[in-house]
């Protein structure tokens, strides 16, 4: 034990040398995520605005132009292209020249006194970002007019009745309170931050541990590593030391910055939080030790942690929910440890919850991670070959 | 008697596999090597000696046969001969960036070096290579032969008894090799080191004190230089031909020559007896117009002897 201690310490003092010495590549490290963040928070804003739309108002009266009026000022739609005809309103958006539009029947205002209005609203589906927000976008205004309108209804309604509209919220088509928890203003920024700080030092973990062990081996000093009689373990664990460091340093920068910086709402305990992020941070470098005994090349290293990089967005919760995805897909994603820090962070940072609500994500963060590791052991060779 | 055994082949063979099937590198080699002598493996580009090193270390698995370093089986005793043996890689496979005093020291720590040796050993090993007045510039910044020393002294600062070295001497300059071969030297006599060497080159071999000539994966000829210089058939002559391919031809061809080498722009014609052949050669070449410079008989070389070694190996294949 104490001789496999004191080879550790050689191993670990190799590594902080060549770590240290190496400022330009740590440089990266730390200020990649970081670059990242700031560019995906602002890029990735799932809400569209602005959609340019094209319109055919068929009515052209005063009941259509308060409705195309409302959907403009809302500033999800741009009212763009003014046309004659649902025919050439498809034709915009096959042409690519707006991605939705609006057709108005004729007799509008005569049908919204009836009662019976209805605007056809087209989304240019080949966007699925576009059709919902501009789905969502444009049937709560509709909805608004509906129940404007409808108030009016009742009101002149219950004028004619002589009842003087006393009950006007019961006869609203529809009353669906919607209490929004945790993201009351539904702001992007902390649904996307502390998730996007997991993707980022995912890969970074993935990435440190991978190239430097494929390193050793496209320099060949892997050769003089093995001759020593350094055991497998120990070569993994002084690997993984200095990485450990450098990622948690990357994570704590990121957490402040999205804290200081976009002002996203720490809710949960800052400790709990920084034990379960370097639980996963050890097993994103468990799964590197993982791919770098499969790759050859620092090439082959980096082609495989792109796969994980693209999977880990698509597939792990971080932006499109997990429970529609067929079972074989989501055991994909069960492969991949941000799928277990995505329920976490969100918990623990957004909602201030504890341990008690995240102990199977936890438990399954844990397992994974030792999985890793004896996997990445038994694999991890003691041979050139 | 196995006690002067150090390191101990039989019928090793190691095989890669490849697309086209498997490829043996080492095909069924015996050595033995014994203690406080330098042997060297000797052979062609290819011919597996890096291959049958690295199985000896334990560094690649072997496919058959056995082999150890001092009684310890080189696959599942590999960490006992990791602490007895000393390696020295064909291409330099310390890390650049680290200084010449950190990857030293790294060696030392790694093999548990006690902190009173280390710090005996560790300024004695540099001065021994040359290397006291470099100790902190990084590696990758020493010229060629600084490197090989460097690679030497971080494989000795645990006081193996076996050293192996992977063509130390590849891509250094003469004056290093002479010096590197002196540092071994120094080794072989001071620490009565066990020296193992993979070399290509012909005028190594005949500083050791016995080789083995391996070619394409076989051992074809072992013993002292002398011995594997007495296995090559007859006597050598040398001379500058004035018509280098037709006399080459020509005396091929004749009665008593067994084997014709070229060497720069001279022959070098084996011959069954040397007085006789020699006139004839001279009256057959004569006989066609070419003069010769320079006619006489030499002693083989170690370069002879391998290329005819080489030759005939390659003929009965």
């Amino acid at each position: 034990m104490l001789e496999s201690l004191r080879r550790l310490g050689a191993l670990i003092q190799r590594e902080m040398i060549q770590l240290l010495r190496d400022r330009t590549t740590l440089g990266i490290a730390l200020a990649i995520p970081f670059v990242e963040l700031f560019l995906f928070a602002y890029a990735v804003d799932l809400t569209v605005d602005h959609i340019p739309t094209a319109v055919a108002d068929l009515s052209l009266d005063d009941q259509s132009r308060a409705l195309i009026n409302a959907l403009e000022t809302a500033g999800y739609f741009d009212m763009d292209v003014y046309v004659a005809d649902e025919e050439q309103v498809i034709r915009a958006i096959d042409a690519g020249q707006v991605r939705a539009g609006v057709v108005i029947p004729p007799g509008f205002s005569a049908q919204v006194e009836r009662g019976n209005a209805q605007a056809l609203i087209l989304l240019d589906g080949s966007d699925s970002f576009t059709v919902q927000s501009g789905y969502s976008a444009a049937s709560s205004i509709a909805q608004d007019r509906a129940m404007e309108l409808m108030v009016k209804n009742t009101g002149r309604a219950g004028s004619r009745a002589g009842s003087s509209g006393s009950n006007l919220s019961g006869n609203l088509p529809i009353s669906s309170p919607i209490r929004i928890l945790y993201n009351p203003t539904m702001d992007d920024l902390t649904f996307i931050v502390p998730a996007m700080a997991g993707i980022l030092l995912q890969l970074l973990a993935v990435n440190l541990t991978a190239l430097s062990v494929v390193r050793e081996r496209e320099l060949g000093t892997i050769e003089l590593l093995l001759i020593t009689p350094a055991r497998p373990m120990e070569l993994m664990v002084a690997k993984m030391v200095p990485n450990i460091l450098v990622t948690s340093l990357a994570m704590a920068n990121i957490v402040l910055f999205s804290v200081y910086w976009f002002g996203v709402p720490f809710q949960g305990d800052p400790w709990l939080f920084a034990w379960l992020s370097l639980l996963f941070l050890v097993s994103g470098l468990g799964l590197g030790l993982l791919i770098s005994t499969v790759a050859q090349t620092q090439k082959q290293a980096q082609q495989i942690s792109m796969l994980l990089m693209l999977l880990s967005l698509l597939l792990t919760g971080f932006i499109y929910p997990r429970a529609p995805m067929p079972p074989l897909v989501q055991a994909v994603g069960n492969l991949i440890p941000l799928t277990y820090y995505v329920r976490i962070v969100r918990g623990i940072f957004t909602k201030g919850i504890g341990l008690t609500y995240i102990w199977n994500d936890v438990l399954a963060l844990a397992t994974y991670g030792a999985v890793v590791m004896v996997i990445a052991a038994a694999t991890f060779k003691k041979r050139l070959d | 008697m196995t006690e002067r055994i150090v390191i101990c082949t039989q019928e090793l063979v190691k095989q890669f596999n490849t697309r086209g099937g498997t490829v043996a590198a080492v095909d069924g080699i015996d050595l033995q090597v014994r203690r406080g002598e330098t042997f060297g493996l000797i052979g062609p580009d290819g011919a597996g000696k890096t291959t049958a090193t690295r199985v000896i270390l334990g560094l690649l698995r072997r496919t058959d046969g056995r082999s150890s370093i001092l009684g310890h089986d080189s696959m599942d005793d590999t960490y006992a001969i990791r602490a007895c043996v000393g390696y020295v890689a064909q291409q330099f496979a310390l890390p650049g960036d680290m200084t010449v005093m950190e990857n030293i020291r790294f060696f030392a720590n790694v093999h548990r070096v006690g902190r009173k040796e280390r710090r005996q050993r560790i300024p004695k090993l540099l001065e021994f290579a040359g290397l006291d007045g470099f100790t902190s510039r990084p590696a990758r910044l020493l010229s060629g032969g600084m490197k090989k020393k460097l690679a030497l002294a971080c494989s000795l600062v645990h006081q193996p008894q076996v050293v192996m070295l992977d063509e130390p001497t590849l891509g250094v300059d003469p004056v290093s090799r002479r010096e590197f071969w002196n540092l071994l030297g120094i080794l072989r006599a001071e620490r009565e080191l066990t020296i193992f060497v993979c070399t290509p080159y012909m005028d190594e071999a005949e500083r050791c004190n016995r080789v083995g000539l391996m070619y394409r994966g076989k051992l074809i000829a072992h013993g002292t230089p002398a011995e594997v210089k007495g296995l090559v058939p007859g006597r050598l002559i040398e001379f500058t031909p004035s018509d280098f391919d037709r006399a080459m031809a020509l005396v091929t061809g004749l009665e008593g020559v067994l084997e014709v080498q070229t060497y720069g722009l001279m022959l070098h014609v084996f011959v069954d007896e040397t007085a006789t052949r020699q006139q004839e050669i001279q009256c057959a070449l004569s006989a066609q117009g070419i003069t010769c410079k320079g006619m006489g008989e030499i002693e083989p070389g170690m370069e002879e002897a391998f290329i005819g070694l080489v030759r005939r190996a390659r003929d009965s294949q």
